[in-house]
């Protein structure tokens, strides 16, 4: 282990929910961050933030709006500029471990407009290990079509990419991702306004990158769903109020503490909790 | 009226000016940074007047150095004012390259009196000129040409752009598409903007004296946004931009030589009528094209 992580402070538990934060980087986590804090004009936006993320998990991230979910995964992939703190992912610095690290940005982010076609879109994924220069060849072609074909979209992959309704652009990113063939994925709202059958297209995908050794950090806005989809949590309020085994963490005070304040939430997820706590009686 | 050889090396001048115009322009219509190419056309002009004014030529190398150094700089300062100023980026870009357009014109009016350098020229540009700065003298098979200087220069710029469009075809994509993605996979979108933003301030610089720094605009935009409504394949939308791009050099030369016989008017300028050219082409596009268009989807969904 190198110089700089010996000599890292131990890290401080946050909030009464904290579980299980290690006192140092390990070097097996395929996500650890340390004192990480983002600030947008002098504003933080996230602060102070200490995350562990054990391998093979399926991790939500929660949180109101405004709570910096996205911020805190585009400031793990570099795409933000960081206040202070430190991201490694299996131990290394990010843009060392590039090429193990997908990403499926929020469905908005982009102009489906462009003129590409699904499968285009998709062979996008295998740019990074094609790297400079080198043009998409018929390998790249031959996996994204597999990739497609495990979504269920393998019948429009010449399609232009505005022809697909918003479930299925969010199927082609998660194509994209598959493609990629990464060890952790940070997905944006995979889950935003899509129809029931993406949502079971979607969680079938992450139950097979689970079986296949991937960790997902997902971030989500349906609490119902919470219990359900994911076995690892972190709730998330500019700071991070709780992570830890979902079991172990979605518990009420932890809501009201994540969503205190936001009255609209706060009931929604007090139903949640009390559907689920009706549910496991 | 007739046609001279002089006229073909016009439609020549004029068609590698269009062509080199739309292969940067179909990323930045692609990027909705349009107008990034207008404020970098106009942001040259202080760095050819400086550099005109310092060396007192404007064939030299170092003038167009200068001057695609500031159309690169606007792109940087945008970015700057944008971060420093908390505005918004139109908004910055704004600020930028009006400033640096009307510095430009200062300068050029100040040493307008030592040197020949005409605003006129300088916002429409003197295509109809070009064909007299002969840089080289070719007996080719018997047929004697006389190469102009702007084919050569836009010649050279064209076959620069082709290059970057044919080598680095799937950067310009990704980082057009998700430059967020782009930079994830290690392919850095930032580089590649800039590398679009040096091209177009090349080629702005190049097509400078071709269709001058208002017209340049009409070339860089109007072809590619035309062959978008026109296509659903990033490949084809580059190529035909350029086959519309050369086709309205070439309709606007013809317009400009045969319509004043046809309407009494004396001199119409070929940049203009390219410009014109353009904005026929993009109308027919927005009306007929195949799935874009106004008249398709009118027919999918029917009113009434």
């Amino acid at each position: 282990m190198d110089q700089s992580l010996r000599e890292r402070p131990v890290a401080r538990l946050r909030g009464a929910g904290s579980v299980g934060l290690p006192e140092e980087h390990s070097p097996g986590s395929p996500l650890s961050v340390h004192d990480l804090t983002v600030a947008y004009h002098r504003k933080p936006v996230i602060w102070d933030i200490d995350l562990e993320i054990p391998e093979g998990k399926l991790v939500g991230i929660v949180g109101p709006n405004g709570a910096g979910k996205s911020t805190l995964m585009k400031a793990c992939l570099e795409l933000v500029p960081r206040s202070s703190g430190e991201v490694r992912i299996f131990g290394e610095p990010y843009r060392a471990q590039r090429k193990l690290v997908g990403y499926v940005p929020q469905r908005e982010s982009v102009d489906w407009d462009f003129p590409v076609s699904v499968l285009d879109v998709v062979a996008m994924g295998t740019y990074g290990r094609l790297g400079w220069l080198r043009p998409v060849n018929r390998r790249c072609k031959g996996l994204a079509m597999e990739a497609l074909e495990k979504v269920g979209l393998a019948d429009f992959a010449h399609r232009q990419i505005s022809q697909l309704s918003g479930g299925q652009q969010q199927r082609v990113f998660l194509a994209r991702a598959l493609a990629q063939d990464a060890r952790v994925y940070f997905m944006d709202e995979p889950f935003a306004a899509v129809d029931a059958a993406t949502e079971r297209a979607i969680v079938g995908i992450l139950h097979d990158l689970k079986r296949r050794g991937r960790t997902c950090l997902v971030v989500h806005h349906d609490l119902a769903t919470v219990e359900e989809y994911f076995d690892w949590l972190v709730m998330l309020n500019m700071r991070v109020v709780a992570s830890g085994p979902t079991a172990e963490v979605f518990t009420a005070e932890n809501l009201r503490k994540t969503y205190g304040g936001k009255l609209t939430l706060l009931s929604e997820a007090a139903t949640a909790v009390s559907k689920e706590a009706g549910g496991a009686e | 009226m007739e046609w001279y050889v002089f006229d073909t090396w016009i439609v020549a001048v004029g068609a590698l000016c269009a062509a080199a115009c739309a292969l940067a322009g179909s990323f930045l219509v692609l990027r909705r940074m349009s107008m990034m190419g207008d404020a970098i056309s106009h942001a040259v002009l202080p760095g050819l007047a400086v550099a005109f004014l310092l060396t007192g030529s404007r064939t030299s190398v170092v003038m167009f150095i200068g001057a695609a150094a500031t159309g690169v700089l606007t792109a940087v300062f945008t970015q700057w004012v944008s971060r420093l100023g908390n505005v918004e980026r139109g908004a910055s870009m704004g600020i930028v390259f009006t400033t640096l357009f009307a510095l430009g014109l200062l300068l050029i009016a100040r040493g307008a009196e030592r040197v020949d350098l005409d605003p006129g020229c300088v916002l429409f540009g003197a295509i109809e000129l070009t064909p007299l700065d002969v840089v080289a003298d070719w007996t080719v098979f018997g047929v004697h040409l006389e190469i102009p200087r702007a084919f050569v220069v836009l010649g050279v710029v064209f076959l620069l752009n082709l290059a970057v469009v044919v080598f680095l075809f799937k950067e310009l994509r990704i980082s057009a598409f998700d430059p967020a993605l782009a930079t994830t996979l290690g392919l850095h979108a930032g580089f590649m903007h800039y590398l679009l933003m040096t091209m177009v301030a090349v080629t702005t610089v190049a097509a400078f004296e071709a269709v001058g720094s208002i017209l340049v605009i009409a070339m860089l935009i109007v072809p590619p946004a035309a062959a978008h409504l026109l296509t659903d394949r990033l490949g084809t939308m580059v190529v035909l931009s350029v086959v519309l791009g050369v086709f309205c050099a070439a309709g606007g030369h013809a317009a400009a030589v045969f319509l004043p016989a046809l309407t009494g008017h004396d001199a119409v300028s070929t940049s203009g009528m390219m410009a014109v050219a353009a904005g026929i082409l993009f109308f027919a596009a927005a009306l007929f094209a195949p799935r874009h268009g106004i008249l398709a989807k009118g027919r999918r969904s029917p009113r009434g």
